[in-house]
């Protein structure tokens, strides 16, 4: 079967996560900003697709897209936003958003121009079919530990949240 | 030209599916095919569920158009088309456009993974299972879109309720998932699979349906699977976030003519695609009734004659109705229509009983009639329980099912692991 991993393909899902980050911090409406954020997360999941790695795509549309933006909508929608829409916010943060900016920048630049000697060149052997089984074997096992740890600090964010929340427990 | 006839005679002899063999015009083709068949679907559920619900009520249901109300959907659909598109002045505009569209985008899209058969499906992926939970997941967007973007206050309420609602029951529904996919790895190599085909041939190489497996857990993953599947298209008794008497029709209030309709449709093939899920995880999917135990040749006989007949009894009793039809002459058009239907049932029938078509499409016949016991449950449901409140909603997937899922898959990793747990108790 031919491959979909083309350049137009490339392009096309790039081009679509960077007018949906635009548009995420050009709208002054929440929940188009947060819409648009829903968008660079479906291209996100498409980009993974096309580096043979269905099972990450599968779980980035589950989790963000399905899951976490809904909870996002969910408080936008709960906040009055005529009001919040009139105050000025994070105007204070040019300073560190530019510094940010300039590293991130820099660090693109870096890898464009040095990438050669910095990552082997390696075609990639399409593991497509058994993806998913090569994950769950390597989770499972060579990282299992890392893998616990990460769980763990989820359990302890549930805590903190329940913590948070009720007051008398 | 020949090499175009040869290209779409290619995939004739194939045994996999239109996806997976690459081949873009049988892929095409399936993809119509699925697309009709869905309408017609929800057509005819739409017409099924307010008959059945009338009889479960002493009533009588549609009975004008056409006979027996067989063409109301059509009416009705008619109308929709026909009525004035409204828009509420204070709504955000482009949102509110875009809402419907993705739910029905979301409900279609799903249906690329479901196997109606070994190979009648549009593509088998390595993530099926996880595939048709992202995206009918996808749907909750819709939802909170347009009940946000119409700017009022019964709609917000039901985008809340529903999202909130469909949000809690996932993770349930997730869990019970997993515990089938468990069963799954149970062979010689050890690992599972997520693919919708696979799922159902490790049922085909194992000899059991999962609902039967481990007994009694794969039927309470089953069933939660079942509860939470209600909750998952906002159904009776879950169907809160349209609660006529408090919400007049929830998210969609405000919607009208084709836009409200694309969320019907969007609906019903919402629960198709769910039902599909249960059916292909816990009942077999595509196999026959027992393909283990009543496996020589005469019984595959029998039951590859099963299709036809059902479809030569449905043309029986369109015959018997058209006989007790009234005789005046005003019902004249209605009798002959109806039993028109009836011949051309019974011909799909006759054809049906023809082996080389009865070979290829009984997958498919079994795997709608799996399909379609659901669809049937959904109605029943509707006409049996009381809905529930918003906060006992809640409990039960917090409190009830969440808990039930949980020990579930703990149980069945256990059980699924009991050799070998066994053997290193005996053999340390």
């Amino acid at each position: 079967m031919a491959p979909v991993a083309t350049p137009f393909f490339f392009y096309l899902l790039s081009g679509m996560m960077l007018i949906g980050g635009i548009l995420v911090i050009t709208r002054k409406n929440p929940v188009h900003s947060a819409l648009a954020l829903i968008v660079t997360l479906l291209a996100q999941a498409s980009i993974y697709l096309m580096l043979y790695a269905p099972f990450v795509a599968g779980v980035q549309v589950i989790l963000y897209a399905g899951g976490i933006m809904v909870l996002f909508l969910f408080v936008i929608m709960l906040v009055n936003i005529d009001r919040a829409a009139k105050e000025r916010t994070f105007n204070s943060q040019w300073v560190v958003g530019i510094i940010a900016a300039t590293a991130l920048g820099g660090l693109f630049i870096a890898v464009y121009t040095k990438g050669k000697d910095i990552f082997p060149e390696h075609a990639l052997s399409v593991i497509e079919n058994d993806n998913t089984q090569k994950v769950a074997t390597m989770l499972y096992g060579q990282y299992m530990f890392a893998f616990e740890i990460a769980s763990l600090l989820l359990l302890v964010a549930i805590i903190g949240a329940v913590v948070m929340a009720k007051k008398r427990i | 030209m020949e090499q175009l006839i040869q290209y779409v005679q290619s995939y004739l002899t194939s045994d996999q599916t239109p996806g997976a063999a690459g081949n873009m015009f049988w892929a095409l083709v399936y993809i119509l095919l699925v697309f009709v068949g869905l309408s017609i679907a929800v057509i005819a559920m739409n017409w099924l569920e307010r008959k059945i619900l009338a009889h479960m009520q002493v009533r009588l249901g549609p009975m004008r158009v056409g006979p027996h109300g067989l063409l109301q959907p059509i009416a009705d659909a008619v109308k929709l088309l026909l009525k004035e598109d409204i828009m509420p002045a204070e709504a955000d505009a482009p949102i509110f456009w875009m809402a419907p569209f993705m739910v029905v985008l979301a409900a279609f899209t799903v249906f690329v993974v479901v196997p109606f058969g070994p190979t009648h499906a549009i593509t088998d992926m390595n993530i099926g299972i996880l595939f048709m939970l992202g995206v009918s997941s996808l749907s909750v967007l819709g939802i909170v879109m347009a009940g946000w973007a119409s700017n009022s206050h019964y709609p917000l309420i039901g985008a809340l309720r529903s999202s909130a609602q469909m949000v809690s029951y996932e993770v349930a529904m997730g869990l019970a998932v997993v515990s089938a996919i468990l069963m799954t790895s149970l062979n010689a190599s050890g690992t599972g699979t997520l693919s919708m085909i696979g799922i159902v041939q490790a049922q085909q190489t194992q000899g059991i349906w999962f609902i039967f497996k481990f007994f009694p857990l794969g039927l309470i993953a089953f069933f939660i699977f079942a509860v939470a599947m209600v909750a998952e298209t906002n159904r009776a008794p879950f169907d809160l976030a349209e609660a006529e008497s408090e919400l007049t029709a929830g998210f969609h209030t405000e919607y009208s003519g084709f836009r409200w309709s694309l969320f019907f449709l969007a609906e019903y093939s919402a629960m198709i695609a769910v039902s599909s899920i249960a059916v292909t995880l816990w009942l077999g999917g595509w196999l026959r009734p027992f393909p283990n135990l009543l496996n020589n040749s005469a019984w595959d006989l029998v039951f590859s004659l099963v299709p036809g007949i059902t479809f030569l009894f449905l043309a029986a009793m369109c015959f018997y109705n058209a006989v007790r039809m009234p005789k005046h002459p005003f019902f004249r058009i209605q009798t002959i229509g109806l039993a028109g239907f009836g011949v051309l049932l019974g011909l799909i029938g006759l054809i049906l009983f023809i082996p080389a078509v009865s070979l290829r499409v009984q997958d498919i016949f079994w795997f709608s009639t799996k399909v379609a016991a659901f669809m049937y449950l959904y109605i029943w449901y509707r006409g049996t329980f009381p809905r529930y409140r918003f906060d006992q909603l809640m409990q039960m997937g917090w409190k009830v099912l969440l808990p039930m899922g949980l020990g579930v898959l703990i149980l069945t990793a256990t059980a699924g692991l009991w050799p070998l747990i066994q053997h290193s108790i005996w053999h340390p």
